[in-house]
């Protein structure tokens, strides 16, 4: 039987979360198949300790491919990369991030392979007696758990949901075998190239990986209000999140929408704010860890979702949230 | 220039039924809409149209009614339509899916751009825009927020990432997968619906789309749904009301002291 790999993920020469998360779930598989969890690193200015972290969490060989034409993603560059990997290893298992290039390279590659592919996965597992991947997502919006195999097809590739699990305690004396990859000729034949970073506006980050999450909807009523849980987001350490109705009047910008037609998020802590509860709202925020809702409305949708809940008046819960919490944080 | 936008039938709300034997869903029964996501991706190619001068076909596989999302999309002002359904093309994962659609974008020939929305509402993969490009073996840019055509041939583009906009340059063909930012969407005029309802839309079986037989339909399709359950909601849900016997005050240290007991605060304290 052939390896368990992971699709690390890097950004200016250091690992992301994800990468961890997805040596947490590659472990397991590994040590249910008694075959070695093996890691690819695609970027540029990676150094061997970095790459090294990876054996702290889980992995036990590291494919390192540092080039400056890798130093971020394109998808036919780290498809070449990862395609000439398979070629010569035939692994069994490729898990990557349900991020934005893991949910653009698999795809991609999964047809150049002709693989098997699932997306967005919350929990993986090997079948005892057949060895099979099952692969487990949310689909119909969250409505369904499917489980789904690729029986006859390898590698078994699939995409992981960011922050879906926890990593593992870290080990400092495990050591991997570092293998280089070198990948000068082929790099040169994508036509597409990275020309920059545009950041967000603000000081608002990505949702994506946010540990807390303060979200608002139409109980805002106006765009002056959003600093509310702009305030309460920064005393929380979190991120600003929105429904769809309030990013379609403008209030806040897409990229922090969240829902069937935004994101997905699994965040530590979701506060709704204001949040009815439309069901392609609530499709967005099923994995959360914990859910609190603010809304003046007791009969709420989001009530049933949430894990604590005050009917009240947003505006003067929210403030007195963001006071008591800032006294907290100064004592 | 001509730009094919592949589009979908998506059922109208998250309410669906899977078929518990095959795994497949049930698509009969409920109400049928274009993908939500796919008008993005007709408003950007229109948009391009106007600019370029270009002819804007789109293309779906799916049963007879998917006909429906087609004459929307020709009313919104897309030039031509073509309709992929047969027998042997049900019961495709996102493999099979996209080798069909590609099979029949070789077929309608000379494609420059290919747009396609970031996913699905009902599948929710986003695996089927990235696959059409494998197959054409063109690049792939997806959750696109914006693009420029500079040339007839090369573009700019900006990615929606974790950390911002990743900017990009390339040349055509290419395909895009976009995010809903990239522009408001255009309602259907009274115009296009006239037109739309007197236009015949070619449907391609097999013969016109000419498939290996052995990657369509379930049985070209590498992945299997051996499991469908329904995720019990194990929330309890504690509810404060303020009122005459419950300040704000009160309710809001309750709040912190129930986030603390469940370690959500940080290390502080």
């Amino acid at each position: 039987m052939h390896d368990v790999w992971t699709i690390s993920e890097t950004l200016n020469g250091k690992l992301k979360q994800i990468s961890f998360e997805l040596l947490a779930r590659g472990r397991k598989l590994a040590d249910d198949l008694g075959v070695a969890l093996c890691s690819i690193v695609i970027g540029d200015g990676i150094s061997d300790e970095e790459a090294q972290t990876l054996a702290h969490y889980g992995a036990d060989v590291v494919y390192l491919a540092n080039d400056s034409g890798l130093a971020s993603f394109e998808c036919t560059r780290y498809a070449n990369v990862l395609l000439s990997l398979i070629e010569t290893h035939k692994p069994e298992v490729i898990l990557a991030g349900a991020t934005s290039s893991g949910r653009t390279l698999m795809p991609y590659v999964g047809i150049k392979a002709h693989a098997g592919l699932t997306a967005d996965c919350t929990e993986l597992a090997i079948d005892e007696k057949t060895k099979n991947l099952l692969q487990t997502r949310p689909a119909i919006g969250g409505n369904i758990m499917a489980t789904i195999i690729t029986p006859n097809h390898r590698p078994q590739m699939a995409t992981v949901r960011p922050r879906s699990t926890k990593i593992l305690e870290p080990d400092y004396g495990r050591k991997a075998v570092i293998q280089y990859v070198k990948y000068p000729d082929k790099v040169s034949v994508s036509t597409i190239s990275v020309t920059g970073i545009r950041p967000f506006e603000g000081q608002q980050s990505s949702i994506d990986e946010a540990e807390i999450i303060v979200s608002g909807g139409k109980g805002l009523k106006k765009k002056d209000n959003v600093g509310l849980i702009e305030e309460l987001a920064a005393v929380l350490g979190g991120e600003v999140g929105a429904t769809r109705d309030a990013v379609d009047r403008g209030w806040i910008s897409y990229p922090h929408q969240v829902g069937l037609s935004g994101k997905t998020v699994s965040p530590k802590l979701y506060l709704a704010v204001g949040i009815s509860g439309a069901i392609q709202h609530l499709a967005g925020i099923k994995t959360s860890e914990c859910i609190v809702a603010i809304n003046n409305d007791e009969q709420a949708h989001i009530l049933g979702l949430a894990d604590f809940a005050i009917i009240g008046d947003l505006f003067d819960v929210v403030p007195e949230l963001t006071r008591q919490l800032e006294k907290r944080n100064n004592a | 220039m001509r730009i094919i936008v592949p589009i979908k039938q998506v059922p109208q709300s998250s309410d669906v039924k899977m078929d518990p034997v095959t795994g497949t869903m049930i698509r009969s029964g409920s109400v049928s809409v274009l993908n939500p996501l796919d008008l993005y991706a007709i408003e950007t190619a229109l948009r391009l149209k106007e600019e370029w001068n270009a002819t804007v076909t789109v293309i779906t596989m799916g049963p007879a009614g998917a006909n429906r999302i087609l004459k929307e999309a020709l009313s919104m002002g897309c030039d031509e339509a073509v309709h992929l359904s047969a027998r042997e093309f049900s019961g495709s994962d996102t493999y099979a899916t996209s080798y069909i659609l590609s099979k029949a974008i070789r077929k309608i020939g000379d494609v420059d751009l290919i747009i396609t929305g970031e996913r699905a509402t009902d599948g929710d993969t986003a695996q089927v825009g990235p696959g059409i490009a494998a197959w054409l073996d063109i690049p792939v840019v997806s959750y696109v927020a914006s693009v420029d055509i500079t040339s007839p041939s090369e573009f700019t583009a900006e990615r929606l990432i974790e950390e911002g906009y990743q900017q990009v340059q390339g040349t055509l063909p290419a395909l895009l997968t976009v995010v809903k930012e990239i522009a408001e969407v255009r309602l259907p005029t009274l115009r296009g619906k006239k037109r739309s309802m007197n236009t015949t839309i070619p449907v391609w079986g097999v013969a016109e789309v000419d498939p290996d037989p052995l990657k369509i339909g379930l049985k070209g399709s590498p992945t299997r749904v051996v499991k469908i359950e329904t995720p019990k909601v194990s929330r309890s849900c504690r509810t404060l009301v303020i009122g005459e016997e419950l300040s704000t005050e009160v309710a809001v240290s309750e709040l912190i002291e129930f986030l603390e007991a469940r370690n959500l605060l940080g290390q502080e304290v």
